[in-house]
């Protein structure tokens, strides 16, 4: 019986025998990094690892840095640890971290989900003895509908806006979210959609990666006059209440995440509409994933670990928490 | 179900008045009669069956749901706690059926379905309930469960809904309101009834809605020469309404709930009045001196259906008359405030019963004058003053311009958060229901519990910091650290058996979050007993 591959130490979670911390949040010599969202892509690093497919979303984030990108399962050597990079299906190019050291094999899962999504790489079950799942919708309330179904109904509400007149905005993440959200809608629907400046990157990255998106345009190229009416508009949360929603004199405001599953959620915020839709596993998912690696330890990170490790021990499973500080892209 | 179900949404999604009116007339313009009466019943907070009819408690569904959804009773409870919603925690642990059941219509659903097991065993209640689970989409099986759980709870006021009828039937909009008054039934002859133009058999019958005064919000010198204002005190008692039809008494509360039985000495009284008559004023416990007892007297009154001699005598009730809505079977509300005034000064003049007697007019020579007069209002066991105009018609609803109530500044206290708990509905996410301490000796008693006056940013700022100063959770509940100070307003205290303080204070709210107070400067509790009457 030897140590753990993987610890959490208070940079983050660390793996002693490849000296290598995972999407570590505060600086370390050598980082392996799942994604690009801010709360997992942190810069101050000596050396990154990333996935090939990841590389260019880490230049938009964190610019020029010491990176070493790996094509998806292709093991490089880390210290004492062999180490390969695994399709998570989160956003493009994310990744789960397997490590294996004397024949013990660790997965760290990263975010992830199963939902099909047209944006990236699916996810790739990768059998293991310990995994490490994250449990951002930890509780059985949260069941993902299908994504086609959400991106008509959003078709349907932008339908019923051009009725009243008014511009139909939805707030999303600017990496991931708001290019799967033109893929779904840009195969059932060719009119073009509006874009705020901030997703200008990463709309131009997915593209030159070879996703089908959505004709889009440019809010701030429009005419003077350009009436928005009947138009979707695609903007950060953080649009929200800004000056910058003046130039739509109506409109109607929705925000996709899976955290519009809860009405409350919604109301709270003032949207008139909430689309679930999330880049995250939902609770079926959660634990069918957790089986499906058969995997005879699991950890959960990030999100309310307390319903799923419960769960998991009530099953017989030998589960337990790291408290980390991740879920800052989605809360 | 679907078309209300529709509806249901509609309602929950728009914030605009207008909007929420607009998908109301379409609704009752659309559904048949049958499904239109139900809606009008749930929309107007009424339960199926009224108060008795027992069809699902909390606690079986959420029995229920753990077994059918396979999910563990405490995975429940942790579900509901973060929805903070039953109906909605009900709905989200089922996926949907695979294929959409046959439509079957509200009314069908409750008449033929729910009432029939009202009260009935355990296992045919859950047998009706499971099975709508079963086969209904999302949006309608969250709505079943709202049937099941009481109220809708979809921002629309009753006030909405009789305006959205009214534009509908072109009926005016206060015969609306008298004939939803009292108890009725969702039937479609109901509602053919209540949409008529043309007199119906119980318009005579029933209450007239209330006239309620709005909160004086500029100088009261910006009303004009105060010789066109009528001034009362605003007494703090049970607003009432005193029907003598036929020489029948009936009283109504604001609430719309008969008093009949529960003030015998009125009842009494009233029969004494030289004509028929409908009287609006305010109830109070009166025992001698010159001022009422404070509302935890009356309160101990309203509990008891049949109050016996001894009751009688320790709190003996009185009726405060302000108004005078019908006199002789003659509607009396189109007369301006003076006429109507010196016509019940008159009748209660000749009844001679300090029982029904005129509440007086308070004099004061300009509003200056006025103003101290308030001022006094605490120490004779008042709310403050009413602002009435003397040309004012007896209208219906809260309408702003000819009544006002003009309440005394609200007494205050530094208190310390010791508890929060989640809120419901659309603040079902965060910790919005606060509980507040003073300090006894070196121990903090709770005192207040307050759910407003904080703004949206400081409700997120508090939300955080609770979670992240959480000492015990007991269920929803969560008690924090003792280091957080707020400034209260309430209008009174009284001394109170039933708390564990010893006092009650009425109208508990935030005025201030008091960032700048250490807790130990919080306020002590004999400085709340000293304020008490």
């Amino acid at each position: 019986m030897h140590a753990d591959l993987v610890q959490l130490r208070p940079e983050g979670l660390y793996c002693p025998a490849g000296d290598f911390h995972i999407d570590p949040w505060r600086p370390v010599p050598r980082a392996v990094i799942t994604h690009g969202h801010s709360d997992h892509a942190r810069s101050g690093m000596g050396t990154y690892h990333v996935t090939e497919s990841g590389l260019p979303i880490l230049l938009w984030r964190l610019g020029q840095q010491d990176y070493h990108a790996h094509p998806y399962g292709e093991a490089f050597t880390l210290g004492a640890a062999r180490v390969s990079l695994h399709p998570a299906g989160h956003v493009l190019g994310s990744a789960q971290v397997r490590i294996e050291v004397d024949g013990e094999v660790w997965v760290a899962g990263g975010d992830y989900k199963r939902q099909p999504d047209p944006t990236c790489e699916p996810f790739e079950v990768v059998p293991c003895d310990v995994f490490i799942t994250e449990a951002t919708f930890g509780l059985p309330i949260y069941r993902w509908p299908d994504t086609a179904e959400v991106a008509r109904d959003i078709l349907e509400w932008r339908d019923e806006c051009a009725a009243g007149g008014e511009a139909a905005i939805v707030y999303c993440y600017a990496l991931g979210k708001a290019q799967r959200l033109l893929a779904e809608i840009g195969a059932l629907d060719d009119q073009p959609v509006w874009l705020h400046g901030a997703m200008d990157p990463g709309v131009d990255i997915y593209r030159a990666a070879g996703a089908q998106l959505a004709p889009t345009r440019r809010v701030a190229d429009a005419a003077k006059d350009e009436s928005f009416a009947g138009r979707l508009v695609i903007a950060p949360p953080s649009a929200a209440g800004s000056p910058w929603l003046r130039r739509f004199r109506r409109a109607q405001q929705g925000f996709a995440s899976g955290w519009m599953r809860i009405r409350g959620n919604r109301r709270r915020r003032n949207y008139d509409r909430g689309f679930v839709i999330s880049d995250h596993a939902d609770w079926p998912d959660l634990l069918r994933t957790v089986q499906e690696t058969g995997a005879r330890r699991i950890i959960a990170t990030h999100g309310d670990t307390d319903a799923l490790v419960r769960v998991l021990r009530d099953m017989g499973v030998d589960a337990g928490a790291f408290r980390t500080e991740f879920g800052g892209e989605e809360t | 179900m679907k078309r209300f179900a529709t509806l249901y949404q509609r309602l929950d999604r728009s914030t605009a008045t207008l909007d929420k009116r607009a998908a109301l007339v379409a609704y009752f313009r659309e559904a048949p009669a049958r499904d239109a009466a139900w809606a009008l019943w749930l929309l107007a907070g009424n339960k199926i069956g009224g108060a008795r009819a027992r069809l699902a408690g909390s606690r079986e569904l959420r029995t229920w749901i753990a077994e059918v959804s396979g999910t563990p009773d405490w995975l429940v409870d942790a579900s509901y706690d973060q929805v903070g919603d039953l109906a909605e925690t009900l709905a989200l642990l089922l996926d949907d059926p695979h294929e959409a059941a046959e439509e079957m219509s509200l009314a069908d659903w409750i008449e033929s379905r729910l009432l029939p097991v009202a009260n009935s065993s355990e296992l045919e209640r859950r047998d009706v309930v499971v099975e709508a689970w079963y086969t209904l989409p999302f949006a309608e099986r969250f709505l079943f469960n709202k049937l099941l759980t009481g109220a809708l709870r979809v921002g629309v006021s009753r006030g909405l809904v009789q305006q959205a009828l009214a534009e509908l039937s072109g009926v005016d909009i206060a015969l609306i309101a008298q004939r939803m008054l009292g108890a009725w039934t969702p039937s479609p002859d109901f509602l053919a009834g209540l949409l008529s133009p043309d007199a119906q058999p119980g318009d005579t019958a029933s209450p007239f809605p209330f006239f309620l005064a709005s909160p004086l919000e500029q100088p009261a010198d910006a009303l004009g020469d105060i010789r066109e204002w009528l001034l009362e005190w605003k007494w703090d008692g049970i607003r009432l309404q005193l029907i003598r039809r036929n020489g029948e008494v009936a009283l109504w509360s604001r609430g719309e709930e008969r008093l009949d039985g529960r003030f015998p000495e009125i009842e009494a009284a009233a029969q004494a009045l030289p004509e028929d008559a409908v009287i609006d004023g305010e109830l109070l416990v009166w025992t001698d001196g010159d001022a009422p007892q404070p509302f935890t007297a009356l309160q101990t009154r309203i509990q008891r259906l049949k109050p016996g001699a001894k009751t009688l005598a320790q709190t003996p009730a009185r009726l405060l008359v302000y108004d005078l809505l019908e006199l002789a079977g003659e509607d009396m509300r189109r007369l301006p405030l003076a006429e109507r005034r010196a016509h019940v000064a008159g009748l209660v003049g000749r009844l001679d019963d300090r029982r029904i007697a005129l509440s007086p007019e308070v004099v004061a020579q300009d509003w200056a004058d006025a103003a101290m007069l308030r001022h006094e209002a605490r120490a004779r066991g008042v709310e403050g003053l009413m602002l009435k105009r003397r040309s004012s018609v007896y209208q219906h609803g809260r309408k702003r311009g000819d009544w006002w109530k003009w309440k005394v500044d609200p007494l205050t206290i530094d208190a310390v958060l010791i508890y929060a708990q989640a809120g419901h509905g659309r603040r079902s996410t965060l910790h919005t229901d606060y509980t507040f301490g003073v300090w006894d000796g070196e121990a903090l008693v709770p005192v207040a519990k307050a759910y407003s006056g904080l703004s949206d940013a400081e409700i997120l700022e508090l939300d955080r910091w609770i979670r992240q100063h959480t000492r015990e959770r007991f269920g929803p509940v969560r008690s924090v650290a003792a280091e957080q100070v707020f400034e209260l307003a309430f209008e009174a205290v009284n001394l109170s058996k039933r708390h564990k303080s010893g006092v009650a204070v009425r109208f508990p709210r935030i005025l201030r979050w008091r960032k700048d107070k250490p807790p130990h400067e919080a306020d002590q509790l004999d400085t709340l007993k000293a304020l008490t009457r």
